[in-house]
């Protein structure tokens, strides 16, 4: 019985512990608030597990459906279903919703049942992202999943929070909308909403184009790749640590998982088409931007910029359409999702003390928190890709598949494994090696007890993945090779 | 004897208004100032009975009375009962807001129902004469409506430029009436219809009388190009009767649109297609970015209500059954959200000052966080974002669009959306994530306020559950298309 809704059940608790907080926002302490937050992230933590436990690995279909109809004039259905690329992105999403609300113990004293509950529903909405099979019950948890990221950019983020929101808002929502236009499109097509049936439909290649196109768009902002990655420094720089934690760990990833699940099954022919420029993209992604990274004075923008590079490899990775490939750029972004997340938090706890992010305004923070340096050096290696963290793994495999494309392509990618340790070395040798910087520096104490659990956990996920990334490949392997069948079968064909 | 029975059946709710409507101006003169609830109560009484007569004529097949020239169709049915909730909803919202200006008197109330009469005759018209008669008994009663306030220069100078439009508008859309009798020799819509289909006529000359009644159709909507009343009527009436004439009339106007376009002049449906699409571009274009720059809440509303009625012709332009399903749907979500929003400005108003200017709300979540949550649900309602009822409602507009695979008016249309999203997203930006400067010192009245969560909350909860409501507009077009 359970079983049959056991993927609803991941959706709706955590929504529900969000809506509880709102309720009892004035009649609870903060205390209390902060409990019920951690309680609320962890039940929703747990009920995720068994989606993982039960999850059949052999096998290529959509497991744990749920099916109800709802809006029957149009055919809209409230069906759920998981296969091996959702499982681990669904469990990134429960973990993360913890790792946030215990971030935000300390920096958050303003309003905050209402922030806590903002972060709750929004991982109930991208779960729902992962789980919808029908595209507008997907449109709706992905654009429901703007409303909160909006309030928690404009209520608690930076000086200049309502331009990074608007723009971040504006920016997600145009490509969105281009993308309810190409399911409405397929609907007429088709007469269904269901995105099974639109792996097997046939498209003539300028439809297939148009729709690739849109989906492109939607996409491509979120991911986010070159040329449409101007709104993710300001959302970041602007945003506070629990809200630049999400948005990189997990809404960046939305976009590489609809890439998987949209674009390309849907569009095979358009995907081929387009192939080489959409891998341009993802190269100049990961040159440019490293680049760019290299000379931020900010230390969140720095990160920032080395997110979209370090997703130019899952763009590339996809767009090579070779089990190796695929299966390199979903680690990536799994690892991603550790590395960065932890990164943002570092930041976060550095500026929860000083309350700057310049780096200039650093320098020897070693010297007074001896035991986050360690933490810290160790994150920054990880996202430079250093052997035996996951950060290594992802890039390795992406250069491999790229080489049996085109020696070329590995090259500049593998030009990253400098630059990115460059920015990642020279950012730790600025902040915090040399002698004490400035007064504010010297009076900066280590980390507590949460806070090493916190960075502990994440850098041991790193490690174990990093050592270990069968326990992603195994879940994902069938689905992969269902992914690369579907992307190479042609629709034009069919015609 | 009881086939006039059975026909004045048929009008029983409009003859049982009318009354009403007379009764409660004589009752007026006799009615002491601070007994005026009386009149209040009076009026949503009547509200209620005619509803209940127009139940009880029931959903069937289309009846007619007085040699066609009435008609009452599923169609009709929809559209009255939503007049009766709507203008009831705009009484419970004014009440306060009129006591507290000294004008809860007999004539805001028997004005409205004369007005909800004109627009229950125009809903069930399918004769020129009785549409116009309709046409002209709104229109007046809303020039009264609009000067209500007569003290004021701005509600004087509204009342004057509405005036002198809508006689024009009128005298127009007379023009285009008599031309179509010309050529026809009958006022009945139907047989004009027939007429035009078998007889050859010269089809400039029709065309040209059909421009007329598009023209006399738009103006009622405000649709873009004769948008130009709609601005300086929603701020220059009290906000009760912004309210009013915002949502009531519209229920008229996209009656008449059906009754002509698509019931009677259906055989030239090539011709005013293209100006429908013409409008509805221009509508959304104009409506929304001439949006951005207002710094009056009502201005604002007014182009917002514009490029909302452009998105209504765009369903309509379409032509299709589906499209008409479509447009009926979005105005039933535009109504819900209209009075919405100028209930919660009115909630928000001061006894002595109105909120006027869009900043006014800056900070609003602080001092008052449920009216600034709901007007939260509202924005995003009208910005068209899930999980609101406002992105269905675009959502079927555009899948009806797509579905005659014209692509380029849905894009537009798209653009446009995300346009407006920006300044619906202003309000929710000020009253969020800025800090107030004054506060708002307001009594709010629980009733209202109740009413208000449900009337919000009703766009989040339909927005999860939007099957029924979709399901009795397509019932209501189904039936009588």
């Amino acid at each position: 019985m359970i079983e049959n809704h056991i993927l609803s059940i991941a959706i709706w608790s955590p929504i529900f512990f969000g809506i509880l907080l709102l309720l009892l926002n004035k009649k609870l302490s903060t205390r209390k608030i902060n409990y019920l937050a951690l309680l609320g992230a962890l039940v929703s933590f747990i009920v995720t597990i068994p989606i993982y436990k039960n999850f059949n690995t052999t096998l290529s279909t959509f497991q744990f459906q749920e099916f109800h109809h709802w809006i029957t004039p149009f055919n809209i259905n409230y069906h759920l279903g998981v296969d091996g690329f959702s499982v681990p992105l669904i469990l990134l999403t429960s973990f993360m919703t913890i790792m946030v609300i215990l971030i935000s113990y300390q920096s958050q004293r303003f309003k905050s049942a209402s922030y806590y509950s903002a972060f709750l529903i929004m991982s109930g909405l991208m779960i729902g992202v992962f789980c919808a099979l029908d595209s507008i019950l997907y449109y709706i948890f992905w654009e429901a999943m703007l409303i909160p990221m909006f309030l928690i950019i404009g209520i608690w983020g930076g000086p200049n929070r309502i331009y990074a929101t608007i723009k971040f808002f504006l920016y997600t929502v145009l490509g969105s909308l281009l993308m309810l236009l190409a399911f409405l499109y397929l609907y007429f097509k088709s007469g269904t909403f269901s995105i099974i049936d639109y792996y097997y439909l046939p498209i003539s290649l300028e439809a297939q184009i148009l729709i690739f196109l849109a989906f492109f768009m939607a996409f491509a902002v979120k991911i986010p790749m070159w040329p449409l990655h101007t709104w993710l420094p300001d959302a970041h720089v602007q945003a506070p640590t629990g809200g630049s934690v999400i948005l990189a760990a997990i809404m960046l990833k939305l976009g590489g998982y609809s890439f998987i699940r949209f674009a390309m099954p849907i569009a095979p022919d358009a995907t081929l088409l387009l192939k080489p420029l959409m891998i341009s993209l993802s190269l100049v992604a990961i040159v440019y931007i490293a680049l760019v990274a290299l000379i931020q004075k900010d230390m969140k923008k720095l990160i920032a910029y080395s997110s979209i590079s370090h997703m130019g490899f899952v763009t590339l990775g996809l767009f090579l359409v070779s089990p190796l490939a695929v299966e390199g750029a979903y680690i990536q972004m799994i690892s991603h999702g550790f590395i960065s997340a932890a990164l943002f938090i570092c930041v976060g706890i550095l500026y929860d003390q000083t309350h700057t992010r310049e780096i200039k305004n650093y320098g020897g923070v070693i010297n007074k928190m001896p035991l986050f340096t360690a933490f810290v050096v160790f994150f920054a290696m990880a996202n430079a890709g250093l052997p035996g963290t996951s950060g290594f793994v992802g890039e390795f495999m992406v250069i491999l598949g790229s080489m049996k494309e085109n020696f070329w392509i590995a090259f500049i990618a593998a030009t990253t494994l400098i630059l990115g340790a460059s920015y990642s070395l020279w950012l730790i040798k600025r902040v915090f090696y040399g002698d004490i910087g400035n007064a504010a520096v010297a009076k900066l104490s280590d980390i507590n007890a949460r806070e090493v659990m916190i960075l502990g956990a994440l850098a041991s996920l790193i490690i174990f993945v990093g050592v270990y990334p069968k326990i992603i490949s195994d879940i994902t392997n069938s689905s992969v090779m269902q992914f690369i069948e579907l992307v190479s079968f042609s629709k034009v064909g069919v015609l | 004897m009881s086939n006039l029975i059975s026909q004045l059946t048929l009008l029983s709710p409009e003859i049982f208004v009318a009354l009403m409507a007379m009764l409660i101006l004589l009752l007026d003169l006799f009615i002491q100032d601070k007994n005026k609830h009386l009149i209040y109560g009076l009026s949503q009484l009547t509200l209620l009975v005619a509803g209940l007569l127009t139940a009880s004529l029931g959903f069937s097949e289309p009846q007619f009375a007085f040699k066609d020239m009435f008609v009452f169709d599923s169609l009709a049915l929809f559209l009255k009962m939503m007049s009766f909730i709507t203008l009831s909803i705009v009484f419970i919202y004014s009440r306060n807001y009129l006591l507290n200006k000294k004008l809860l008197t007999g004539e805001y109330f028997s004005l409205s129902l004369f007005a909800l009469l004109g627009v229950m005759l125009m809903i069930s018209s399918r004769n020129l004469l009785l549409m116009y008669m309709g046409l002209e008994l709104l229109s007046l009663s809303l020039y009264a409506l609009i000067a209500l306030n007569r003290d004021d220069k701005k509600s004087n100078e509204a009342a004057i430029k509405y005036f002198v439009l809508g006689a024009l508008a009128s005298g127009l859309l007379l023009y285009g009436m008599s031309m179509l009798y010309g050529f026809s020799g009958s006022l009945d819509l139907y047989t004009i219809g027939n007429i035009i289909q078998t007889q050859e006529i010269n089809s400039e000359l029709l065309v040209f009388g059909l421009v007329f009644i598009v023209v006399g159709i738009a103006f009622k909507l405000g649709a873009v190009p004769f948008q130009m009343w709609v601005p300086d009527v929603y701020e220059g009436s009290i906000t009760p009767v912004t309210m009013m004439i915002s949502t009531v009339p519209k229920f008229a106007a996209v009656a008449m649109l059906i009754r002509f376009l698509f019931q009677g002049l259906d055989y030239l449906i090539v011709d005013w297609q293209q100006m429908l699409l013409i409008m509805a571009i221009l509508s959304m274009i104009i409506g929304n970015i001439t949006a951005i720059a207002q710094k009056k809440i009502k201005r604002m509303l007014a182009y917002s209500t514009i490029s909302h009625i452009g998105f209504i012709l765009l369903g309509f332009y379409v032509g299709t059954i589906g499209g008409v399903q479509a447009s009926i749907f979005y105005l039933t979500t535009y109504i819900m959200m209209t009075l919405a929003v100028f209930g919660l400005i009115i909630l928000l108003s001061n006894t002595q000052k109105s909120i006027e200017f869009i900043d006014d709300l800056k900070g609003l979540s602080q001092t008052k966080p449920w009216e600034a949550f709901l007007m939260m649900i509202v924005m995003f309602s009208l910005a068209g974002i899930p999980p609101t009822i406002g992105f269905y409602a675009k959502f079927s507009v555009l899948q009806a669009v797509i579905d005659q695979e014209v692509i380029w008016p849905a894009v537009v249309a798209i653009i446009m959306a995300l346009i407006g999203m920006y300044y619906y997203l202003r309000i929710i930006r000020l009253m969020y994530f800025e800090k107030s400067d004054k506060k708002l010192k307001t009594k709010t009245s629980l009733p209202m306020l109740s009413v208000l969560t449900i009337n919000a909350g009703g766009l989040l909860v339909l927005g999860i559950f939007p099957k029924t409501l979709m399901s009795i507009s397509a019932l209501a077009v189904g039936g009588s298309l």
